[in-house]
């Protein structure tokens, strides 16, 4: 790989003013996706600061919410009881990803930074815009099966790939960031990534040097009616081709509040307003998950080799919300 | 009765390879040694135009920056290419790295730089540039199908199979494709080359270190005598290190050229371009029967893909003579050319594409007829070899058919699609056949049998996860009459006997005879000498009467009548006997027609809402004559089963044809099985007693392992769900 600077730092502000002082700098934390995407020549920072001395990882709960710790690790977080308890749907999209080994490596903050998984962007040969701003999108006219149906732009077609944000879109989380100035702010979570438009190299809107510090998830009715789908290739340790996150809050018979955000169909979770509105105020009942799940996709363009996205996901988002009413169980 | 062969035994390399003591070649450590990481080509077709190196060099740690420019040249020379005559070997035709301007394959070599350390060297190959005059290429199979060309003889139909299927009153045809798919072994493919003088030794991850040394003799015009080559581990392999790919020579001749030791290590993506792979098939399949079910024709129309510069023949076709009685056939198999490199053979090579057309063809001639699948494939049992006529050596098929399906519990099957579930999940039982060959290769060993009951027993095979150190080792115990702890095998070295390349599911057929052979020459040996002793109570005896057994050589008919060996070596002043042995496929071979054969029956669920299937059971009974060590052969047929799901639901190596290049050469997107994919996994061995195909009574079992399983869960979607997937892998989407 690329020779880099190495810089270790046990100050949040220190470190932040390293990385904002050089654009050519980037964060280190578990380093299960930036270190690939060095080897393969991918990520060309000239800096890399360790920030995995930062005490960051505390998992917190106060107000029948929970605030985690950007260093914690998704092993950490999935497992952690109050997660678990109130916040089902978290630990479940979180152990649908990657591996136990990865897991155990992987922070929360790193996981929200995690790249596309785009064949294209991982070719170095291969032209990507997101890679190479202005070289074209390869996998537009290329092989496209694992790609965007929503919100793509004729630069880029790629999909956010991770799953603990899908549930973090539904469970309206806010990051809290660190800036250069010392300041901190928050950022709903729904707002962090961005649609690829004509700067697909931008995933989120963080400033550079800026830090992802902790998440904050808020009390919320969904534990008991949430679930998380992931549909993909073979039974673990592969990317998702449809990926659903659905939480329902229940008002009698009826549905009282929903959440329901489709994971690798978009350069971003794709939390679905349509759907939502559709069920919300209707009884819990297969026709209205219907409905749901024909409001969700009813936008959705796909490209060439990815037209199967839009009946898979109808068809997971139903039988997600069936389970969810289920309790998680398989109905 | 014997104490080791047929029992099981844990390999005896085992704790070796979990402790790190097993040395796999880019383990070896060489002082001074230079690394070479491989640049390579980003268009599948053309010329380079110009290549910039400068900044490469100057690089830091860099050595050198070959490339066609610079790089050694590489034999054989114009003069030596011609074309091959009279029984002269077919010349070596593999891709040679370095050699010329011309482009044949994306991702093909286009520089190597050599630096001191593996970063240095990796970093540096980014920095080449290259400037290509591109011209059109073709990679997909599917636009020169028309062009394909059915290499050497032209194939003849059995009988008149066009007429025939015209008037067969029950039919079927269809078209069944298979993709690219790589072999993905875990170790990556490297090798360090070390001279001394002009004595070359070279360590390399291969199946055939004899087979290396002839490529390397060639290509840097050396003498084989000046050439060792050193292979002690292989991390899997699968068939990507059997035909010589392009690294040895390369790797060689530079650190010739730099009078210094190289270490070239490929990378993950580097193996998807750097050795063969399983070709893009097409196949098509037309069966005729009769109303009973009696197959009257079959036409089997394969085409897979190879390179412009080689003809790579997989034989997808070659088994389908031979599996069921049918009088009239037609089964060639055909190539075209494409801009990819040369295909090679991959685990199960040409059977398990042939079969997965054929036995899913058979599944849709069963629906046809409305015939139970099993019961299809007893009534066109072939009682003899279809295509010679010839009587089987050993042939348990039959018996594997019951044992499996009586197991699975074949006989509660609903014939009509998604007519079973398992609450919502549709269930699908599916059958099919497999088979392999049963080869045997001239194979040499040598045994030295020491006086105090150890042995060092040499051949030049591989191991490259079947479990050959031990195997071979229990044969040499049980021959010499001593343990496997006295035992030493040793393998991977052409200072060693020669042994043929472990390909084929041969090695313990070739060389277990050439180790049983050489263990016989040293009874022998020592018979000859108790012979010489007046009075010796084996002195009537002849070389099969007697056995060597802890430390006598005895009379089988009479154990008492025995000498203690180390006395009789002792008196001889022998403190060693060394005896090399050959063995060779035996003429009463030619009489019979040699083949394993097995029965796979699964089960699936199929989520109806996401398309997943699961392959909840699989059974797989086979037979493949004697098994010498059952926990290494269940090993290995568990293994098979494994890669039957990965071939039949998840592998595929995806090109964009545009660019001529493949795009998921990694493991993130290049999908094998994982735990999670695996479940209920029963293999049973159905033992055949054949005296015919080699001493020890052996056949073929790693190839057949995997041979029926895609088929057989091809059919068990279609019964689980109505929908005949006949392009695999059979992922979520196409069951939508």
């Amino acid at each position: 790989m690329r020779p880099f600077r190495y810089l270790s730092s046990t100050d949040p502000s220190a470190a932040v003013q390293a990385v904002a002082q050089n654009q050519t700098a980037r964060f280190l934390a578990g380093g299960t996706n930036i270190l690939d995407l060095m080897k393969e020549d991918i990520e060309r920072p000239t800096e890399l600061v360790d920030i995995t001395r930062l005490k960051l990882a505390d998992i917190k709960t106060a107000n029948g919410g929970v605030s985690i710790g950007a260093l914690a690790t998704n092993s950490a977080t999935a497992n952690h009881p109050f997660v678990r308890q109130n916040f089902p749907l978290l630990t479940q999209a979180i152990v649908a990803g990657a591996s136990g080994q990865l897991r155990n490596m992987a922070t929360n903050g790193g996981n929200l930074m995690q790249r596309t998984r785009c064949q294209y962007f991982y070719d170095i040969a291969m032209p990507c815009n997101k890679r190479d701003p202005g070289t074209g999108c390869g996998a537009l006219q290329g092989i496209n099966r694992i790609h965007a149906i929503f919100g793509h732009s004729d630069k880029c077609v790629a999909t956010y790939p991770g799953d603990m944000a899908n549930a973090l879109y539904a469970l309206d989380a806010v990051i809290r960031i660190r800036g250069a100035d010392g300041q901190e702010r928050t950022m709903p979570v729904l707002e962090f990534h961005r649609l690829p438009g004509d700067t697909p190299e931008k995933d989120n809107n963080l400033v550079h040097g800026e830090l992802i510090i902790g998440i904050d998830i808020p009390k919320n009715n969904f534990a008991s009616k949430s679930y998380y789908l992931k549909v993909r290739d073979r039974a673990s340790y592969a990317f998702a081709l449809v990926a659903v996150a659905v939480a329902l809050e229940m008002n009698g018979s009826d549905i009282k509040q929903a959440r329901i955000v489709l994971g690798s169909v978009a350069h971003k979770p794709w939390r679905s307003a349509e759907a939502e509105q559709a069920i919300v105020g209707k009884p819990a009942t297969d026709d209205t998950f219907k409905a749901a799940a024909e409001a969700a996709m009813r936008g959705a363009k796909p490209l060439e080799h990815n037209a199967y996205k839009v009946e898979l996901g109808k068809r997971s988002i139903v039988l997600a919300l069936q389970r969810a009413m289920n309790g998680g169980a398989a109905a | 009765m014997a104490r080791y062969i047929g029992k099981e035994m844990s390999r005896v390399d085992g704790v070796a390879k979990v402790t790190g003591k097993a040395k796999y070649t880019a383990e070896f450590q060489m002082p001074n040694v230079a690394y070479g990481f491989v640049a390579t080509s980003t268009i599948a077709k053309g010329t380079i135009r110009s290549i910039d190196t400068r900044d490469a060099e100057h690089a830091p740690g860099v050595v050198r920056v070959f490339t066609h420019l610079n790089a050694p040249k590489l034999g054989p020379n114009a003069k030596e290419d011609a074309p091959p005559r009279g029984n002269q070997p077919e010349r070596d035709k593999s891709f040679r790295a370095l050699q010329s301007d011309r482009i044949y394959f994306n991702q093909q070599p286009v520089a190597l730089v050599i630096a001191e350390t593996y970063e240095q060297a990796r970093f540096a190959s980014r920095l080449v540039k290259v400037d290509y005059t591109a011209e059109k290429h073709v990679t997909d199979t599917e636009a020169v199908r028309d062009q394909a060309k059915a290499p050497g003889q032209p194939p003849k139909p059995r009988g008149n199979p066009e007429q025939a299927m015209r008037a067969a009153p029950v039919k079927i045809e269809a078209e069944f494709r298979i993709p690219i798919e790589h072999h993905n072994p875990m170790e990556p493919h490297a090798a360090i080359a070390v001279w001394e003088g002009d004595k070359l030794t070279i360590f390399d991850k291969t199946q055939d270190v004899y087979g290396v040394r002839q490529h390397l003799t060639s290509r840097l015009g050396i003498p084989v005598e000046s050439i060792t080559v050193i292979s002690p581990f292989v991390g899997g392999a699968f068939g990507s290190s059997l035909r010589p790919n392009y690294y040895p020579a390369l790797t060689a001749s530079v650190a010739r050229e730099l009078r210094r030791p190289v270490k070239l290590v490929y990378t993950r993506t580097h193996m998807f371009t750097g050795h063969g792979y399983r070709p893009h098939t097409i196949q098509k399949v037309a069966l005729g029967a009769e109303r009973s079910g009696k197959l009257t024709a079959m036409i089997h129309d394969a085409v897979h893909n190879t390179s412009s510069f080689e003809e790579f023949n997989d034989s997808t076709t070659g088994f389908t003579r031979q599996v069921y009685a049918c009088p009239n056939l037609f089964a060639p198999t055909r190539v075209a050319s494409t801009d990819l490199n040369t295909p090679t053979w991959m685990r199960a090579p040409g059977a398990v594409s042939g079969m997965f057309a054929l036995e899913c063809a058979m599944d849709e001639l069963a629906y046809a007829a409305k015939i139970d699948p099993l019961e299809l494939r007893l009534i066109n049992y072939a009682e003899v070899d279809p295509e010679s006529g010839r009587p089987w050596s050993s042939k348990a098929l039959r018996e594997c058919y019951r044992l499996g399906a009586e197991k699975f519990g074949w006989k509660n099957r609903k014939p009509e699609p998604r007519s079973m579930r398992d609450g919502r999940l549709l269930v699908g039982w599916g059958m099919a056949t497999g088979v392999w060959g049963a080869f045997q290769r001239p194979a040499s060993a040598k045994i030295t049998f020491r006086s105090d009951g150890t042995a060092n027993v040499q051949s030049a095979t591989s191991d490259i996860g079947p479990g050959t150190y031990t195997v071979m080792t229990m044969i040499a115990a049980e021959y010499l009459g001593t343990t496997p702890e006295k035992v030493k095998f040793e393998l991977g070295d052409t200072r060693f006997p020669r042994a043929p390349s472990q390909g084929g599911s041969q090695t313990t057929s070739s060389v277990g005879s050439a180790v049983h052979g050489a263990a016989l020459a040293v009874t022998g040996k020592l018979l000859s000498l108790a012979k010489q002793q007046s009075g010796s109570p084996l002195s009537a005896a002849e070389t099969g009467d007697v056995e060597m057994m802890d430390g006598r050589l005895r009379l089988k008919s009479d154990n008492s009548r025995s000498v203690p060996i180390a006395e009789l070596m002792r008196r001889n002043n022998l403190n060693e006997i060394t005896e090399t042995f050959e063995s060779r496929p035996s003429a009463e071979r030619q009489k019979f027609a040699t083949m394993a054969h097995g029965a796979q029956f699964v089960e699936v669920k199929v989520d109806p809402d996401v398309g997943n299937v699961r392959v909840t059971r699989a059974i797989e009974v086979t037979a493949c004559g004697k098994i010498i060590n059952p926990k290494a052969s269940h090993s290995q047929e568990i293994g098979g089963v494994v890669w039957g799901i990965g071939m039949a639901l998840q592998e595929a190596t995806e090109i964009d044809h545009r660019y001529g290049r493949i795009m998921n050469p990694n493991l993130q997107h290049y999908h094998v099985p994982v735990n999670a994919d695996i479940h209920e996994i029963e293999t049973i061995f159905v033992e055949e007693d054949d005296k015919v195909v080699n001493p020890l009574g052996v056949k073929g079992m790693g190839e057949l392992g995997m041979v029926g399983i895609p088929a057989a869960i091809a059919n068990a979607v279609f019964h689980a769900t109505g929908k005949r997937v006949r392009d695999l892998p059979i992922t979520p989407d196409k069951l939508l």
